[in-house]
């Protein structure tokens, strides 16, 4: 309409209202997309052009070095077993995560009084800044002033080094993240219980199943659009893990012995304390595909549509 | 037509170029550092001086946060707007090197003969391929802070003289609760903190051990003697237990473990004086480091920052850059380095200055520097690391010392060997 109030006879590009409403959308994405092209795409690239090249930060000369860069990494112990070390975060951390989650979310649900003091507090840890976070749970992990291992000898068990062993280190580290994530894992099931329509329990519970039976077969599968999310969100945030793991173990930064170094910190140590940036772009480049890897396998094997 | 515009603008630009430099003959040169308030104070009342006195020059000062000071360098040195004097860590000396950033000091007005002969020996460290390129206009050393008040319940009726007398000390001052657990350190152990240059420069040379060879291109400290001072240093932590590595969590937990009353001993640099000074209740005091045995010769571990000419100093900035130089690393700011910023002088004629020397805090410090010495590092961080994770092998997984440390040489000849082989790269 807008357009016949136009005076008539200057040809122009006709539009409807709805391509028009397109357009302008399209339009206001682009904005973004430019912004996001320039800080994200355009410093992945250059940094996929590094990896192939030999700098050590401050020279204006980065010779082509080919995979070089690969080839040492390949090479090096340490970065085998930030790797190593990074999947077993993965594989402890999303199961715990998500088990403590879904439990609590499923408690929650049932409960009328107080659900929102408790939503609350299991959600204050993820607000909480987490290097604050870190500090204190170093303290609370110490093996000689820290109030666990008081709590630990109290009650007539050894007292145990923690953060200080490298058979320990990784799984108190683990805790940590788990502690500080749970209750954005449980707001999250706690959406996707609510979404699930209540007729289906209903019609199962005419039908005589119980308990265990309704959650296998009814909220399991109907919560799975979630169990994506949280499953693919969570992969990514333990494969970037980085300021719990430097803050927690400051004073040997992924220690001891690397029983705690991820790859974000690895990557950290080369490129801005060893001014390797070649290899640190390089190893970026390692860590950037097997986020891409597992996310599109993720993606695929987890999301499968469920109908009633 | 696009031709003559562009010379016409290119002449103009000439034309008012030659306009200002007649009505003004001064050279602008810049200097460069990392923000540290009391040093940027101070250097702004220096350039104040040195501009009164070379009335032709104008010196801007520009400071950065330190992390982002390499990167600042990166992005403005290629470009031609970086400094052309700047101020490194020594260490830093080989990269800025190998980058072309830094050119050799102008032997007409930095003698080599002079340098070696008026300066501490730690600054031999900046002599590379041959040539000095950088100088400190002042230095740190290591020493041992000792708690008075844990000294006098534990009966120490002095700071240790020898390592033995440490360790017996250390084990007195050392409490422990009913269960075990270390509630004080006789000595709070960071191996990530300073120990690792203790063991480099103080333990393996005091126990007759080289750690390095004399081209700074082989590690040598895996030897019977350094085998034996490594054992000493890890023994500490496994069989008399004076300390614990982490006792106190976080950066600088050792330094705050003896702030806390927690420590009755810790090795610490001239730059922790102010920290220290500000945070400990107890009564404390700083000794110079023990030795192996009474007048045994005495070792100490140097670092020092340095100041540099780059290669944008060129033509007629070339000599006020060099003048300007000459004048940060100059007897005159050395003393006033020393009082403003509390770091010791370079100067050899300054550390023997008996006042100095008789100084309750820096003195300690200051007697160390004739034997102190700045470890020729090709990447601290790795370097440090292989310390680290030395002690960690012995401490946390039982490995006998000498294979710890036999493995620690051979990884930090891998560093020292890459470093080399690159250089030889075109």
């Amino acid at each position: 309409m807008a357009a016949a109030a136009r005076p008539a006879g200057r040809p122009r590009l006709e539009l409807r209202i709805g391509q028009q409403r397109t357009l302008w959308a399209y339009l206001f994405l682009l904005v973004p997309l430019l912004f996001f092209a320039l800080i994200r795409i355009l410093p992945a690239l250059s940094s996929l052009y590094i990896s192939l090249h030999e700098w050590n930060v401050i020279s204006p000369v980065r010779p082509f070095v080919g995979l070089d860069n690969f080839r040492t990494l390949a090479a090096d112990p340490k970065f085998a077993k930030a790797a190593l070390n990074t999947v077993r975060y993965v594989a402890v951390g999303i199961p715990a995560q998500i088990a403590i989650g879904l439990a609590l979310a499923l408690m929650l649900q049932r409960i009328n009084r107080f659900r929102g003091l408790f939503r609350a507090l299991y959600f204050m840890p993820f607000i909480t800044p987490i290097v604050a976070a870190s500090w204190v749970w170093q303290w609370m992990y110490s093996q000689h002033l820290g109030p666990l291992n008081h709590l630990l000898l109290s009650v007539g068990l050894p007292a145990q080094p923690f953060l200080r062993s490298p058979g320990q280190a990784l799984y108190a580290v683990v805790a940590m993240i788990v502690w500080q994530y749970v209750g954005f894992q449980t707001v999250i099931f706690l959406a996707g219980l609510e979404s699930i329509p209540r007729v289906y329990y209903e019609a199962a519970e005419v039908d005589g199943a119980k308990g265990w039976r309704l959650f296998r077969n009814i909220t399991l599968p109907l919560l799975n659009p979630t169990m994506v999310f949280s499953v693919v969100y969570s992969t990514i945030v333990y494969l970037q893990l980085f300021t719990q793991v430097l803050n927690m173990t400051f004073q040997d930064q992924g220690g001891p012995l690397a029983s705690t170094l991820t790859l974000v910190l690895y990557v950290y140590h080369l490129g801005f304390q060893r001014f390797r940036m070649g290899e640190a772009a390089a190893a970026t480049a390692v860590l950037f595909a097997v986020i891409l890897v597992i996310t599109l396998l993720q993606m695929r094997v987890l999301s499968k549509p469920v109908d009633y | 037509m696009k031709k003559a515009w562009v010379l016409g603008i290119a002449t103009a630009v000439l034309l008012a170029g030659v306009g200002t430099a007649g009505s003004q003959p001064r050279v602008t040169i810049t200097y460069w550092q990392y923000f540290f308030e009391s040093k940027v104070k101070l250097v702004d009342q220096l350039i104040a001086q040195f501009e009164t006195q070379n009335p032709g020059v104008k010196v801007v000062h520009e400071h950065f946060p330190y992390d982002a000071y390499n990167q600042k360098v990166a992005s403005a040195v290629p470009a031609g707007q970086g400094p052309d004097v700047i101020n490194l860590f020594y260490g830093w000396v080989p990269l800025y090197v190998d980058s072309g950033y830094l050119q050799p000091l102008p032997t007409d007005a930095f003698p080599p003969v002079q340098i070696e002969r008026d300066y501490v020996p730690m600054i031999k460290a900046s002599r590379f391929d041959g040539k000095y390129w950088a100088l400190p206009t002042a230095v740190r050393s290591l020493a041992l802070f000792y708690n008075a008040d844990l000294f006098r319940t534990a009966a120490v009726v002095r700071p240790p003289v020898t390592w033995d007398e440490f360790q017996g000390a250390a084990e007195r001052m050392t409490a422990r609760d009913d269960r075990g657990r270390i509630t004080v350190q006789g000595f709070g152990i960071a191996p990530s903190g300073q120990d690792h240059h203790l063991l480099r420069e103080v333990l393996f040379r005091q126990w007759g051990a080289s750690p390095y060879s004399a081209d700074n291109r082989r590690v040598t400290y895996a030897s019977t003697a350094g085998v034996e001072a490594f054992r000493w240093y890890t023994d500490l932590i496994t069989k008399s237990k004076i300390g614990a590595i982490d006792f106190f969590p976080g950066a600088g937990g050792y330094r705050n473990s003896f702030m806390a009353g927690r420590a009755g001993m810790i090795v610490d640099g001239s730059f922790a004086i102010g920290a220290i000074r500000r945070g400990t209740r107890a009564a404390w005091g700083i000794a110079p480091l023990p030795g192996k045995t009474v007048g045994g010769a005495p070792s100490n571990f140097g670092s020092y920052w340095v100041h540099g000419l780059t290669t944008k100093a060129q033509g007629p900035r070339r000599d006020p850059a060099t003048a300007f130089l000459k004048f940060l690393v100059s007897e005159g700011t050395q003393r006033l380095w020393l009082d403003a910023v509390g770091e010791l002088p370079a100067y050899k004629r300054l550390v023997e200055d008996p006042r100095l020397a008789a100084d309750p805090s820096f003195g300690p410090f200051i007697s160390a520097l004739p034997h102190a010495r700045a470890t020729f590092f090709v990447d601290e961080a790795a370097q440090r690391q292989v310390i680290v994770d030395a002690v960690n092998e012995v401490v946390l997984n039982n490995k006998p010392p000498k294979q710890a440390l036999e493995e620690a040489a051979a990884k930090e000849q891998k560093i020292l060997d890459d470093f080399w082989a690159k250089r030889r790269r075109p």
